[in-house]
């Protein structure tokens, strides 16, 4: 069912009675030519991807709990590409350019918004590294524009620019950059892959690898094994654990991050804007309702959620650049579990294992990548080749010394 | 790595089943104290390979991590108190804190299994085959 207008017009006078499921709900074949191991946005564009450019459609995606039920409903929805090195932003590139056609491909409203997005900067050191980044952003074809601290004012004017101890002095402004309903994402791209045959299975874990003289040849899973040619993980947060099950250790840890919603309020902030003397950024959803958050809890967890300690500090960041927000209430707040890599870059590639193919380390960015993550690991899983814009994302870099470190931080998986 | 429970008895604060939730930490030291006062390292699992050991061994030990769902061993450092290193063991599924260790009788206590075991703990499986 195609949606439109016109069926929204049509189904209004038949007292909507006749919209259909967005997909099927398929029993599990006993073999696919591709398997991907996670429902998340990643996976799903994934199976998009392998059916939509590689007429790869004997594909399932399986999910341990319900399509989207992991970080991809879980973030704050910011959509950018402003990444300094040459690893990472022509990848992330293509992932914006992505992102601006993704609601007439998927034929879905993501409510793709490009509000633009303000990074703040506080500092004479701070600006010259954010002109750097900008002009390796232009660099790449993106845009970047540095303002001044008055160019600032005029957009986002209630920011506490006198701020004693962190007056902002400016900003780093990627206009193409901004929000997405990250929901809808995910819901788009099952519904697109389902339309084209593949198999989106729910309630349906992966509790091992069935390997064979080095060459996969299916999934263990809480619904009997399923064989197939080639095997994708998609599995974010618990990436380490289903890649332990191939027999393989990877540069991963698991940290909790924590995102917060306030009460909605009017139109208050038009853009995404990060704070610079703390990791923080806000915006504002259709609804009202400011979304926010800050940095990691700084432990391996799994659980899903956090610590008040953390979100103590969120407050204190959002009071110390929009005091205006200080009695505004907050409704709700969560926890994902980041693929916290060591350099804080992803890892799309091959595997020791022939066929086994792997998508991890997304810290925590990796909504933003949710477009061009589907459509270079489909084209890996396809091909057997990594696709040009993710050569430097291999698995192996750390082993030859050619991280991808974007903050400098070195192997310290927490401060990425 | 899994250490065996001997490793960890020394000066063990409280003892698995006494769970207590991560909020209060008991320093060695100084007491019960606020998680807030510890800046927090990372695995203590790995251990850094001999000075002449092969490049393979260092990339495990700096980069390659178990990541496990379920009890580890953690540096922490008590950063607003004794400013002593310590291990802390801690479910990370349900973030229950279970023993706290200095950090020295922790590392003293891993190298004596070290010298009386065969198999531990220079046997972490390491990631195997060149790759292109």
């Amino acid at each position: 069912m195609k949606y439109s207008a016109f069926s929204i017009f049509r189904q209004a006078l038949s007292g909507n009675r006749g919209w259909k499921p967005a997909w099927r709900e398929p029993e599990p074949k006993s073999h696919y030519d591709a398997i991907i191991v996670g429902g998340g946005g990643h996976g799903l564009a994934t199976a998009y991807y392998l059916a939509r450019n590689h007429g790869l459609t004997n594909v399932a995606v399986l999910e341990k709990g319900y399509l989207g039920s992991g970080n991809v409903g879980r973030n704050t929805t910011i959509v950018r590409a402003n990444y300094l090195l040459k690893g990472n932003e022509p990848f992330y590139s293509h992932s914006l350019k992505l992102w601006e056609g993704l609601e007439q491909e998927l034929n879905f409203n993501a409510m793709m918004s490009q509000r633009g997005v303000i990074n703040l900067y506080h500092s004479d050191g701070q600006r010259d590294a954010y002109a750097r980044r900008g002009n390796a952003m232009r660099l790449q074809g993106e845009d970047a524009e540095l303002l001044t601290r008055e160019e600032v004012r005029a957009m986002v004017p209630f920011l506490d620019f006198d701020n004693a101890r962190f007056p902002i002095r400016g900003g780093l402004l990627q206009r193409r950059g901004g929000t997405a309903r990250h929901d809808g994402v995910a819901w788009g791209y099952a519904r697109g892959a389902d339309s084209r045959g593949v198999d989106l299975i729910q309630n349906c874990e992966v509790t091992g690898i069935r390997i064979e003289k080095g060459v996969v040849k299916g999934v263990e899973t809480s619904r009997g094994f399923i064989a197939c040619n080639r095997l994708g993980l998609a599995a974010a947060g618990n990436s380490s654990r289903v890649a332990a099950m191939a027999g393989l250790r990877l540069p991963i840890e698991s940290q909790v991050l924590q995102a917060f919603v306030s009460e909605g309020i009017k139109p208050f902030i038009d853009q995404v804007v990060t704070f610079g003397a703390d990791l923080f950024y806000m915006s504002q959803s259709d609804k009202g309702g400011l979304v926010f958050g800050g940095s990691l809890d700084m432990y391996n967890s799994y659980a899903q959620r956090g610590n008040l300690a953390t979100v103590e500090s969120v407050m204190e960041a959002a009071c110390s650049m929009v005091p205006a927000v200080s009695r505004v209430k907050v409704l709700r707040s969560w926890g994902g579990v980041m693929d916290m890599s060591m350099d804080g870059s992803p890892i799309i590639d091959r595997t020791p294992i022939q066929n086994l193919y792997i998508n991890c380390g997304w810290c925590y960015g990796g909504f933003k990548a949710t477009p061009a993550s589907g459509w270079c690991f489909a084209h890996l899983i396809a091909t057997g080749a990594p696709h040009p814009l993710t050569v430097e994302m291999r698995l192996d870099r750390f082993e030859r010394g050619y991280a991808i470190d974007e903050t400098g931080h070195g192997a310290q998986a927490n401060l990425h | 790595m899994r250490l065996t429970k001997r490793a960890t008895a020394p000066r063990r604060t409280c003892t698995k089943g006494e769970e207590r939730i991560a909020s209060l930490i008991t320093c060695p030291h100084c007491g019960l104290r606020p998680k807030e006062e510890f800046t927090i390292r990372g695995d203590a699992g790995p251990v850094r390979p001999a000075a002449g050991a092969p490049a393979q061994d260092f990339f495990a030990y700096v980069y390659l991590r178990d990541n496990v769902r379920g009890v580890m061993h953690e540096h922490w450092q008590h950063t607003g108190g004794c400013r002593r290193w310590l291990v802390v063991e801690r479910d990370t599924a349900t973030h229950a804190v279970y023993s706290v260790t200095d950090a020295a009788l922790f590392t003293r206590a891993r190298a004596k299994i070290a010298r009386t075991s065969t198999e531990l703990p220079a046997a972490r499986p390491t990631r195997k085959g060149g790759r292109t």
